[in-house]
């Protein structure tokens, strides 16, 4: 990990914020993150995020469960412990839907909060970088990377005109895990790991 | 001023007084961050002896055997069996506020949908004893699980109701709690931020997962709780179906009835609206949340009460037409004289005032909005959806095919009732820990709400109606 500077701007009001975004990022800033303490909608395509496909993994992990209770139950039924249940068929689906379903659903759900977990690295005792504990109560913090071209005082000059309440500059350790590995929406290239102002 | 949203003056606030975020936080953490008060040390200590004694009357069962109750001969599932089913059902209304609600974008939800979650678990807990002690023999408990094993592979029944209920409410319970605990780490983040003791710090650190409030984060996190949602939705109507399952499959006359399904969901969620009620009045009133959960909420959810009210009483009058006009002489016996009268007859009729004919009351606004009278009311709808599973399960039962053991008239032993008390002991237990420790409202959730339906912000919107189309769309879409 590198230690890197960061430029951190604190919004208290998200109409604010918005105007801001679009303007700083015009401006050629890179925008590591913008830390919310609730989803403010829009936010992620005014960043140039793309859309999560969490619902697709869902997806994945639901068919997951389907096919393994199917599987699993037909295997048992019909060929591991072939029982006679009043003369009915033994494949008889009908009656395994129950279980089919609730399978699905908890292999979906299971699966799909773990990947939350693992993409968002959120798991007891770990500890993350906090720019402001005020992201959490009613602060938009807004944190933007400098890299060689950046100059430190404009950069907070720019976002204090653009509306933030509090600046200051942070020296952070980067990871994957701060927010900005999305490559998709990469500004610019960055061609060192430590940058100065 | 710009407004980014903009919400019709016909809808009721949902956030009451003058409120700004900072405020929410400090509303809704004060009773974390502050000394428990009397009260609730009393609330708590009544709460654990009742589990204690809960925990007496298993142990006496499990080491004397069932038969430390009054089951017997024809009726071999009493209080258990009614309890579970009662507890289960009780545990419907988080799912609904949380999910259902999410999904039809109901706003109001936002007040309830935490502690309502958090009911939904702790019911499912307490639910989760009754199979699993009536069992008797509880140290085979594993058999249930399909594993390869030295049994001679033996497996399961999967063609069972009862099989499919262990599936079905394990599956209930994992998912209710990973939908309430995603929803609650950007909370706990919050109240690791504020932190000024060691044990908050290291307590609240470890529960919020390291939570940042990143954009991308939030971005996952309401794909996951959407999807979440989707799939709770069908989730818990397939668990009281399933519940209903283990009896509407059986051949019992009075069990055996098609109408099952339906009518155990919307009891399922008329009896957890009550109990939903019960604890957010009281909530309210012992932690000074008025602001959040309004009349308005109680009103709403009284609203869900007559619905569901309502339609429980429709499936006990179809049950009884059905009766009569299916001329099967088992069936018509079983409805209308062993349950309208007979023995159990008294049991009836306490739950039909208690679910049909008291709800109504809920057709006039005056009553929906009273809170005393909503009050007595959930308590009133949950002791007839008690009877309800009490009637179904017991009067169906105690008169079989065979005359000669119909002289039992069951009644339940101190330990039965012990049990069910010591279940109310773990509800809430759990429930007072859980307001303690933990925010009982979605602080996130209501920030979100706020600039929409606070009080304070709906009264800057007033005049934009009366604007033309264009100046209402510069002033409301402003980016």
């Amino acid at each position: 990990m590198t230690i890197k500077k960061f430029v951190v701007g604190c919004f208290d009001d998200e109409d604010v914020l918005f105007p801001a975004v679009r303007k700083i990022r015009k401006a050629g800033y890179k925008i590591q993150d913008v830390y919310t303490p609730f989803p403010l909608h829009g936010l992620d395509k005014e960043l140039g995020m793309r859309d999560t496909s969490l619902h697709t993994v869902g997806f994945i992990y639901a068919l997951t469960g389907l096919t393994t209770a199917l599987g699993f139950i037909s295997w048992i039924l019909t060929m591991d412990w072939v029982q006679n249940y009043g003369g009915k068929p033994h494949f008889s689906l009908a009656a395994w839907i129950p279980i089919m379903f609730e399978l699905t659903v908890l292999f979906s759900g299971v699966g799909m909060t773990l990947t939350f977990c693992y993409l968002c690295q959120l798991a007891p005792f770990v500890k993350k970088h906090h720019f402001h504990p005020g992201a959490t109560d009613d602060k938009f913090v807004m944190v933007i990377e400098c890299t060689s071209n950046t100059n430190v005082q404009e950069a907070e000059a720019f976002l204090a005109a653009s509306g933030a309440k509090e600046v200051n500059t942070q020296m952070a350790e980067t990871g994957w895990w701060l927010g900005r590995y999305d490559m998709d929406r990469k500004l610019f290239e960055t061609k060192t790991d430590v940058v100065t102002a | 001023m710009s407004l980014t949203k903009y919400e019709s003056f016909v809808r009721e606030p949902l956030v009451d007084g003058e409120k700004t975020y900072n405020k929410v936080t400090e509303d809704i953490v004060y009773t974390i961050e502050t000394k428990p008060t009397r009260l609730w040390y009393i609330g708590l200590y009544i709460s654990v002896a009742l589990l204690l004694f809960g925990v007496y009357s298993i142990y006496r069962e499990v080491t004397y055997g069932v038969g430390q109750w009054n089951l017997g001969k024809t009726v071999g599932w009493g209080w258990d069996i009614t309890n579970f089913v009662w507890w289960i059902g009780i545990g419907h209304a988080g799912t609904l506020i949380s999910a259902i609600l999410l999904l039809f974008r109901q706003g109001w939800r936002t007040g309830v949908n935490r502690a309502a979650e958090a009911m939904t678990i702790f019911a499912v807990m307490a639910a989760g004893q009754f199979p699993i002690w009536h069992m008797g023999r509880v140290w085979l408990a594993f058999f249930v699980m399909p594993y390869p094993n030295t049994r001679g592979a033996l497996w399961p029944n999967f063609n069972s109701p009862l099989l499919w209920d262990v599936f079905a409410i394990s599956t209930y319970f994992t998912l209710s709690l990973l939908f309430w605990y995603s929803g609650l780490i950007p909370d706990v983040a919050t109240l690791r931020d504020r932190a000024k003791t060691k044990f908050r710090k290291l307590f609240y650190g470890i529960a919020s997962f390291g939570w940042t409030g990143s954009t991308k984060h939030w971005q996952r996190h309401e794909s996951l709780s959407l999807v979440l949602a989707g799939l709770c939705t069908p989730l818990v109507l397939s668990v009281h179906t399933i519940v209903s399952f283990d009896f509407a499959t059986s051949v019992v006359p009075g069990w055996h009835t098609t109408i099952f399904p339906p009518y155990f969901v919307a009891g399922a969620v008329f009896s957890g609206f009550a109990m939903v009620q019960t604890l957010m009045l009281i909530t309210r009133r012992v932690m000074n949340l008025q602001d959040y959960i309004t009349l308005g909420h109680i009103e709403a959810m009284n609203k869900v009460i007559v619905l569901t009210g309502s339609i429980v009483g429709c499936a006990y009058l179809t049950e009884l037409f059905m009766a009569w006009y299916g001329a099967n002489l088992y069936e018509y016996d079983a409805f209308f004289r062993y349950r309208l009268a007979g023995p159990y007859g008294w049991s009836y009729w306490i739950m039909m005032t208690c679910n049909v004919v008291s709800p109504q009351l809920f057709w006039f606004k005056k009553l929906r909005r009273n809170i005393e009278f909503t009050f007595i009311m959930s308590v009133v709808v949950n002791v007839g959806m008690w009877f309800e599973r009490f009637v179904i399960i017991v009067t169906s039962i105690f008169r079989d095919y065979v005359p000669s053991s119909w002289s039992l008239y069951y009644r339940p032993s101190i330990y039965e009732i012990g049990f069910y008390l010591g279940t109310f002991g773990l509800f809430f237990t759990c429930y007072f820990l859980f307001s303690k420790y933990f925010p009982v409202i979605a602080i996130w959730e209501i920030k979100h709400v706020l600039k929409t339906s606070g009080e304070n912000y709906k009264a800057k919107m007033e005049g934009l109606e009366k604007l033309s189309n264009d100046e209402f769309y510069n002033k409301t879409h402003h980016h």
